[in-house]
This record gives structure tokens, C-alpha cells and sequence, in this order.
């Protein structure tokens, strides 16, 4: 392998790793929070692309709109599973949580299966994020830019709203310790719907990225996806934001780099993430920059 | 028939299913992945070498799977134990986990048998897959299996060990300080409940008599846990009599999704609608009822003859006296 | 020789040194007690001695052997039992069930005899069952035996943690806050049983407590911990009047 394929391929693992870092920093958020998996998660990106399709290609509106659109009915729609699936079991077992989080994923896989078929929709993607530069051999899709910009502006957006305000500083309470802040008067369901909220609508960029990287739309599109975010998100450490975009990088390049060195394993490709999985909680638990999972104080 | 065939089945897995979900409380989402490997473990063992070479037209089957016949019973059993090889390997990283992991750990292991199926191609003919099986499968087997599955299951969960896994759900910190070691207990339950998926994953592929990668999805995952859900996590009797509804039911519900005349009117069907309702069924069980149909109680002849002599319930003994 | 000693015991968790240094040497039978004012480590010891934790220091030696970072089950098998200071039931289980778990990790049958209900297991579950309906006697829970645990009332809960524990057969007993939550006649009744238990089990206990004067009583021997320090370490009498104590208790 020479130089420029390798070049070739850290560009396309650069962008593969972004939008999944991306969409792991949703499920991080979410987990932060409230230790729960949001099952979901991977098919809000499902949710975002179909609302997309529908105001571009249905409708005709001019795609920031449908764009803008799109991302904003996600962020509603993560709020709404917070209320319908999650609050009302937030003190049963973990277990009826966890099931209600998977129930709610195959909800939404199915209504859209009802509502819009199982056929697979091309995704209109807006001529801005088409064509590609060449450098010197090196060919470089506009996109596999522009993924990596939005990722790092939206992670900017989240790092000052995280640290600089007041329902950042409250999320960051909540987060260390659910009990105490209770009982400090911050009105808790509010910062949980918050979260949920803004893990949401970067989970509406992120689908709308994926739509426009593999530009087809189907009804359980998210479903790969969003269980690579998560294993992304496990791999930097659960909980930390910065170790969701860590990990998602990694997993990216080497995703990519598995293809680009071992072609013959190219079906295999899937598996990485959870072969990785796997390899990881046999040998550092707590993920890269992680605390311990799931260990209970006494 | 078939349709009897199948609630057996489905008894055997939700039995085996409820056992590490319900009874020993961990979320294990990847049965789909033991039942793959059973269907086609017992599945390449019954076919005979000529009908193998006809199914296996791109990549020929190794050797010596390629030769070997068994007889159904065998390869059935054969089927088990190689789920329950493949248990002991992931039962290691698996219960070093709780919780949510645990759930996404077993839930890769679907994915991961799934990808192998799609690309092992001198094992499994990849996408593929397996035609023309002999139909092996008849109301003995398969009912002689969910007898035998059910019965080992609640003699396990009524003794002692049973004890044990219960006290694990409970509290594991606490099971621990009782001097139980709650890995190897949880390992053996998964083991236990490896070797009916393995057993009914063989059942299901000579009922159906083809099989490819794509039949073994989570969405059958799903599907167990829907049952073992509605019938009441930890209870085995639940397990049996939503594993019978939810098959009939199943059978029932197709009718949403096939086109109908009703009247006159043809009401065209709507694929997905239902996984909707299933789906919205297992929320608001979840939420609203989550002991589902029977709590964590289980059948008994003293509880019927109570239930008999005590009359309806609301009904006061003597009430009817001057 | 002491039955259970720690030699230079340490427990950091980061940066925080939860424990330093713990000498402790218990000889066989009797009770001891372990106090401390909040966060002083003492839930910590217990987590410890217990194979909850595994120190970052140090030696914990049980009846001769070196028992550290041996796993929880494992040092039950050794005949150390515990109690939890926030109580840990089995709480959907019946009161005779928990008991019955207790008495679980002394069954010598197999899975396959179980699943089969061979003679062995037949013979083991009889005698558990009895044993566990003496204990729930012996303990004042009899008539409560079917219920679920987590439906009993507070005191109760304490006493049928206790049964579970001894139904392990333990040579020795950590019993955290016993006396947490319960009102003066419920503790005064508390401090005859675990005396009692002592006794007829010949039991050594160590017990964590925060009420002075109920220590001070029930125990032969104190250790007190601050901070992660022993700051002390005597009979009861000695104890009350260390200048160290008075001031750790009493603050400045
Ligand atoms: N698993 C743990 N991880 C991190 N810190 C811990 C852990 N367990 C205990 N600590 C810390 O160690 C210190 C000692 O705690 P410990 O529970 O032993 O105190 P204690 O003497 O039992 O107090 P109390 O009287 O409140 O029960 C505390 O500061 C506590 O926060
Ligand atoms: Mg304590």
C-alpha cells in the first residue's frame, strides 16, 4: 500500500469516524445522565432522514429548510420518548427501562415501515454537498469535508453549553449525582428533557449526514448505525464526551482500514465493532478514558 | 400442524429465554445468535452429502462436514451442544459485564453469528443459505422437546440453584456476601438456557425446512422477549402460556398485513403494522403492568384447588347466610 | 493467635485515602467494635475483610491464611459473614427463602442432582428447610416465613439479615450499623440478641456502630477509626476517656 492510498483511506476513516463520533456523543449524553442505552437513538437518524426526504422531494422546500426542519423534529422527537418510554419507568428496574428502550426502537422502525414502506428512498442530497476535489490523485469528496466541520462546530456549540451555562453546569450535577441535586431544588426532569433534547438534534445532523454519505433511506437504517455509535461511545469511556468522539474515530479508521488492508474481509466489516467490543470488556472495562461500567458503590 | 409445531418451539425458547432474562434478571439479547447456530449445525447434519452438494453451488462444504449424515435425534443434540460451546466461549466476556452492557455485549453476538453466516460460505452457503431439509420436525419431537425443555427448566428454578439465580436478580452484591459465586451460577443458566436454543434452533429449521442468515435476526429476539414479557418475567407457566397466545396470536395478526375482502372491499395490506401493535403492546405492558400476565408466580395443583375452593375471586364464603 | 488480623491495611479510591494503616487483631469469640464518626472508613473495613474491595495495601489474614483480594463468595466458603449497613433483603423472595439462600453455599449437590432431585439433594433441601424454619424460630420470624421480605417491617428486616448471614455458618460475623434506624426498645432488644447469637453459635462479631453508649456496653474490645486513621484502640473504658476520641466525636 503506498502513501496516497493511505491518505486516501485516512480521509475516508476521518469522515466514517466523525459521524460516528457524532452520533455517539448523543448516546453519551443520554447515559451521563440517566445510565441508560437510548436504544432509540440510532433511529432518530432514521427519523431526521425520512423528514428530510419528505420536505425536499414531497414538498420541494429549499433544503435548509427541510434540513433545519428535519433536525428540529428529531430533538422533539427524542423529547418524546423521554416522556413516553423512559420518565415513567425512571424508578422501575433497570431491566423494564431497558426493554421499554427497545420497544420504543422497533416503534419507530415500524411506523416508518407502516407510513412509508419498506422500500428504500433515494435521499436527495442538496448540490452543495456533492462533487468531490482532486489533489494529486487524492480524491476527496466534498462531503468527507464538510462531516468533519459540522461534527467539530456542533461539539464546539455542545462544549460552551456544557460548561458555560447554567443548565450545562445542572447537567453536569445530575450527571455525578442524580440523588443530590433532587433534593437541591433543580427541577430535574426539565435538565433530563434538556438532554435528551440536544442529544437528539445531534442525532438529527448526524442522520442527516449519514443520508447524505449513503444516500438511501429505509426504515431500519439507523439500527447499524446507532450500535456503532454505541460501541463508539463505550470504547472512549461511557459517559465522557470527549472519549464518544475519541472512540468514534477510532472506530472509524479502523473500520475503514480493515477494508482497505484486508479487501477478502471486506463482509466482515460489521463485526469489527463488535469483535472490538468484546476484546475491549476483557481487557480494560472501564474504556479508554472512562469511569468503571456499571459497578455499584456499597 | 404447523402452527401447533411452532407454539412448541416457542414454549422451548421462551422457557429457555425466561430463565436467564426473568429468573436471573440479566437482559440477554442474543438468543437469536444460539438459535442460528443450532438450526444449522443440525441442519448440515441431517442433510445427506448429494443434497448438500446441490445447496453448496459457489463454495463447496468443507470436509468432513460434507460427509457426515446423523440421525435427527443426533443432530439435534448436536445442534445444543454446539450452542453451548459457543455459550462457554462468551460467557466469559459477557458476565464480566451487567446491565445495559451485558444486553449490548449478547446482542453483538447476534450480529456477529449473523455476519459469519452471510460470509462462512463453506460452512453455511452464506446468504444463501439451506434448502430443502427434510421435514424432521413433527408434534413428538417438538413437543417432547418443550415438555423436557420446561421440565428441566422448572425443576432448576425450584431448587436450590434456583434459589441462588433469584437471589442474583435480587441483589447480586448481597447473593455474593451469601457465599454464592455468582459467575459461575450465571454462566451455568446460560449454558442451560444455550442448549434449548441450540435444541429448538435445530426443531424450528427442519419445521421450515429452509433457512438463511436473514431468518435469524434480532427481530426474533424480539419476538422472546415479548413473550417472556407479557407472561411475566420470571415466571415460567407466563413463559408457556404467552409463548402459545403470542404464536396463535402471531398467526392471527398476519391478517393486518395480507391484503383482506372484507364486504367486498379489498382492504390492501400494510406490511409493519404488526410489529406496531407488538411493539406498542410490549411498551405498555412495560410501563403499565410490568409483572405482565402472571407476575412471578407459577402454576400449581395446590394454588388451582385454592383458587377452585375459594370460588371466584370477590366471592365472601358464607355471604349468601341469612 | 488472632483469628483475623490485617497487617498495614490501605484503601485508596483515587485520589481519596479512604484507609491507612489498620492493624487489627481479633481473637476467637466475643465482640468487637469498630467506631468512627461519617466517612471515617469503617463501611470500608468491612468491604474489605469481606473481599468487596481489594486493598491497595497490606495483608488481611484469616485464621492463619492469607485471604487477601480472595472474591466475596470465597471468603463466605471461609466462614466470614456480613451484614449491609443499608439493609440488602432479597426483597421479592419469601423470609424462608432468604434464609434458604444462606444455606445454599453449603450444599455439596450438583446442578444435575438438583435438576433430577437425586437422594443427596432430596436429603440436603429437608435438612436446609428445617434448619432455616429453627433459625426463623430461633430469630422471632417463624410466623412471617412466607412472606416477602420486603414487606416486613424495619426491625424485622435487620433481624432476618442477620439470620441469612448465620445461616452461612460463619466462624465470624460483620454486622454494619446493626442498630441504624431503630427505636431505643427495638435496639435493646437488638443488643440481647446479638449477644445471644454469640454466644450459642460461639461466634466472634465484629460490629460497626455509632451510638456510643450501645458499643460501649455490647463490646469487649474498640478500635476507632478517623479519617482512615486508628486513632485508637482498647476496652471500652480506655476508650472513653482518649482524649483523640473526645475530640474526633466532639469536634474542636
Ligand atoms: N467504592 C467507593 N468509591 C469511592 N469512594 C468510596 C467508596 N467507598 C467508600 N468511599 C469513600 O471512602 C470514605 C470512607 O467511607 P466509609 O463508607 O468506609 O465510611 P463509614 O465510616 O462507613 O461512614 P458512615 O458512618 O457514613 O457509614 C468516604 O469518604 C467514602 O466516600
Ligand atoms: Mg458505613
Amino acid at each position: 500500500m503506498d502513501l496516497l492510498t493511505f491518505l486516501q483511506q485516512l480521509i475516508n476513516g476521518l469522515s466514517l469516524g466523525s459521524l460516528y463520533a457524532l452520533i455517539a456523543i448523543g448516546y453519551t449524553l443520554v447515559y451521563g445522565i440517566l445510565r441508560l442505552i437510548n436504544f432509540a437513538h440510532g433511529d432518530l437518524l432514521m427519523v431526521a432522514a425520512y423528514v428530510a426526504v419528505m420536505g425536499v422531494g414531497l414538498f420541494s422546500w429549499p433544503w435548509p429548510a427541510a434540513f433545519g426542519l428535519a433536525v428540529g423534529l428529531t430533538g422533539l422527537m427524542g423529547v418524546l420518548l423521554e416522556r413516553g418510554a423512559y420518565r415513567p419507568l425512571r424508578r422501575a428496574p433497570r431491566i423494564s427501562l431497558l426493554i421499554s428502550a427497545i420497544a420504543a426502537s422497533f416503534l419507530l422502525e415500524n411506523l416508518a415501515l407502516v407510513i412509508y414502506g419498506g422500500r428504500a428512498k433515494p435521499f436527495p442530497v442538496p448540490e452543495m454537498f456533492t462533487g468531490a476535489f482532486v489533489w494529486g490523485g487524492l480524491f476527496v469528496p466534498r462531503l468527507s469535508l464538510i462531516i468533519p466541520l459540522v461534527t467539530g462546530a456542533l461539539l464546539a456549540g455542545l462544549f460552551l453549553i456544557i460548561y458555560r451555562t447554567a443548565v450545562g453546569r445542572a447537567m453536569r450535577a445530575i450527571a455525578s449525582d442524580l440523588a443530590t441535586v433532587s433534593l437541591m431544588g433543580i427541577d430535574v426532569n426539565r435538565i433530563i428533557a434538556f438532554t435528551f433534547l440536544l442529544g437528539s438534534l445531534l442525532a438529527g445532523a448526524g442522520g442527516l449526514l449519514w443520508a447524505m454519505k449513503y444516500p438511501q433511506v429505509n426504515p431500519f437504517m439507523g439500527i447499524l448505525p446507532g450500535l456503532k455509535a454505541f460501541i463508539a461511545a463505550v470504547l472512549g469511556g461511557i459517559g465522557n464526551v470527549t472519549g464518544a468522539v475519541l472512540g468514534g474515530l477510532l472506530l472509524g479508521f479502523l473500520e475503514v482500514m480493515i477494508v482497505a488492508f484486508f479487501p477478502a474481509w471486506a463482509g466482515y466489516r460489521d463485526a469489527v465493532a463488535f469483535t472490538l467490543l468484546i476484546v475491549l470488556l476483557l481487557l480494560r472495562p472501564t474504556g479508554l478514558l472512562g469511569e468503571a461500567l456499571g459497578e455499584e458503590k456499597l | 400442524m404447523r402452527l401447533l409445531n411452532n407454539v412448541a418451539i416457542f414454549i422451548t425458547l421462551a422457557v429457555a429465554y425466561n430463565l436467564i432474562n426473568g429468573v436471573c434478571g440479566q437482559l440477554h439479547l442474543g438468543p437469536n445468535a444460539f438459535i442460528t447456530l443450532g438450526a444449522y449445525t443440525a441442519a448440515l447434519l441431517t442433510m445427506t452429502p448429494a443434497e448438500k452438494t446441490l445447496n453448496f453451488l459457489v463454495t463447496p462444504l468443507y470436509w468432513p462436514l460434507s460427509q457426515a449424515t446423523l440421525p435427527f435425534p443426533a443432530a439435534l443434540l448436536a445442534g445444543g451442544l454446539v450452542a453451548v460451546a459457543f455459550a462457554l466461549l462468551t460467557g466469559f466476556p459477557v458476565f464480566r459485564v451487567r446491565g445495559d452492557y451485558l444486553a449490548i455485549v449478547t446482542l453483538g453476538f447476534g450480529e456477529v453469528v449473523r455476519v459469519l453466516a452471510n460470509n462462512l460460505q463453506g460452512v453455511t452457503n452464506g446468504p444463501l443459505g439451506l434448502k430443502g431439509l427434510y421435514p424432521y420436525t413433527n408434534l413428538w419431537w417438538s413437543w417432547g422437546v418443550a415438555v423436557a425443555a420446561t421440565a428441566v427448566v422448572a425443576a432448576l428454578v425450584n431448587s436450590s440453584y434456583g434459589r441462588a439465580l433469584n437471589a442474583i436478580r435480587e441483589d447480586e452484591t448481597a447473593a455474593k456476601a451469601m457465599g454464592i459465586n455468582t459467575f459461575r451460577h450465571l454462566l451455568g443458566a446460560y449454558l442451560l438456557s444455550a442448549f434449548f436454543f441450540g435444541v429448538g434452533g435445530g426443531l424450528l429449521a427442519h419445521l421450515i425446512t429452509t433457512i438463511s442468515p436473514s431468518l435469524f435476526t434480532f427481530f426474533l429476539t424480539f419476538n422472546l422477549l415479548i413473550i417472556i414479557v407479557v407472561g411475566g418475567l420470571g415466571s415460567t407457566t407466563g413463559a408457556i402460556l404467552a409463548a402459545a397466545g403470542f404464536t396463535l396470536a402471531g398467526e392471527w395478526l398476519r391478517i393486518v398485513e395480507e391484503p383482506t375482502a372484507i364486504f367486498g372491499f379489498t382492504i390492501p395490506g400494510i406490511p409493519g403494522m404488526r410489529m406496531v401493535i407488538l411493539s406498542l403492546a410490549l411498551l405498555l405492558v412495560i410501563i403499565f403492568c410490568r409483572r405482565g400476565l402472571m407476575g412471578r408466580r407459577e402454576f400449581s395443583w395446590a394454588g388451582l384447588g385454592r383458587l377452585l375452593r375459594g370460588g371466584l375471586p370477590g366471592s365472601v364464603p358464607g355471604a349468601g347466610r341469612p | 493467635m488472632a483469628l483475623l488480623h490485617t497487617e498495614n491495611l490501605d484503601m485508596r479510591f483515587g485520589g481519596l485515602s479512604a484507609l491507612e494503616d489498620l492493624n487489627l487483631a481479633v481473637p476467637a469469640g466475643g465482640l468487637y467494635g469498630l467506631i468512627g464518626p461519617n466517612g471515617a472508613g469503617k463501611t470500608t473495613v468491612f468491604n474489605l475483610i469481606s473481599g468487596f474491595l481489594k486493598p491497595t495495601g497490606g495483608r488481611i489474614v484469616w485464621d492463619g491464611e492469607d485471604v487477601t483480594g480472595e472474591p466475596p463468595h470465597r471468603l463466605t466458603d471461609w466462614g466470614i459473614a456480613r451484614t449491609f449497613q443499608n439493609i440488602r433483603l432479597f426483597s421479592d423472595l419469601s423470609v424462608l427463602d432468604n434464609v434458604l439462600v444462606g444455606f445454599h453455599c453449603r450444599s455439596h449437590a450438583t446442578w444435575g442432582e438438583a435438576v433430577l432431585r437425586l437422594p443427596r439433594y432430596r436429603r440436603e433441601e429437608l435438612d436446609r428447610r428445617s434448619r432455616g424454619l429453627a433459625l426463623l424460630e430461633e430469630v422471632g420470624l417463624a410466623e412471617a416465613a412466607d412472606q416477602p421480605a420486603g414487606k416486613l417491617p424495619y426491625g424485622h428486616q435487620r433481624r432476618l439479615e442477620i439470620a441469612r448471614a448465620l445461616a452461612t455458618e460463619p466462624r465470624c460475623l460483620l454486622l454494619d450499623e446493626p442498630a441504624a434506624g431503630l427505636n431505643p426498645q427495638e435496639t435493646g432488644d437488638l443488643i440481647s440478641f446479638i449477644r445471644g447469637i454469640q454466644e450459642r453459635y460461639n461466634l466472634t462479631i465484629l460490629v460497626i456502630e455509632h451510638n456510643l453508649r450501645l458499643v460501649m456496653g455490647l463490646c469487649q474490645h474498640l478500635t476507632v477509626l478517623d479519617h482512615g486513621l486508628t486513632i485508637a484502640a482498647g476496652p471500652p473504658a480506655d476508650i472513653r476517656k482518649h482524649p483523640e476520641v473526645i475530640r474526633a466525636y466532639l469536634g474542636e
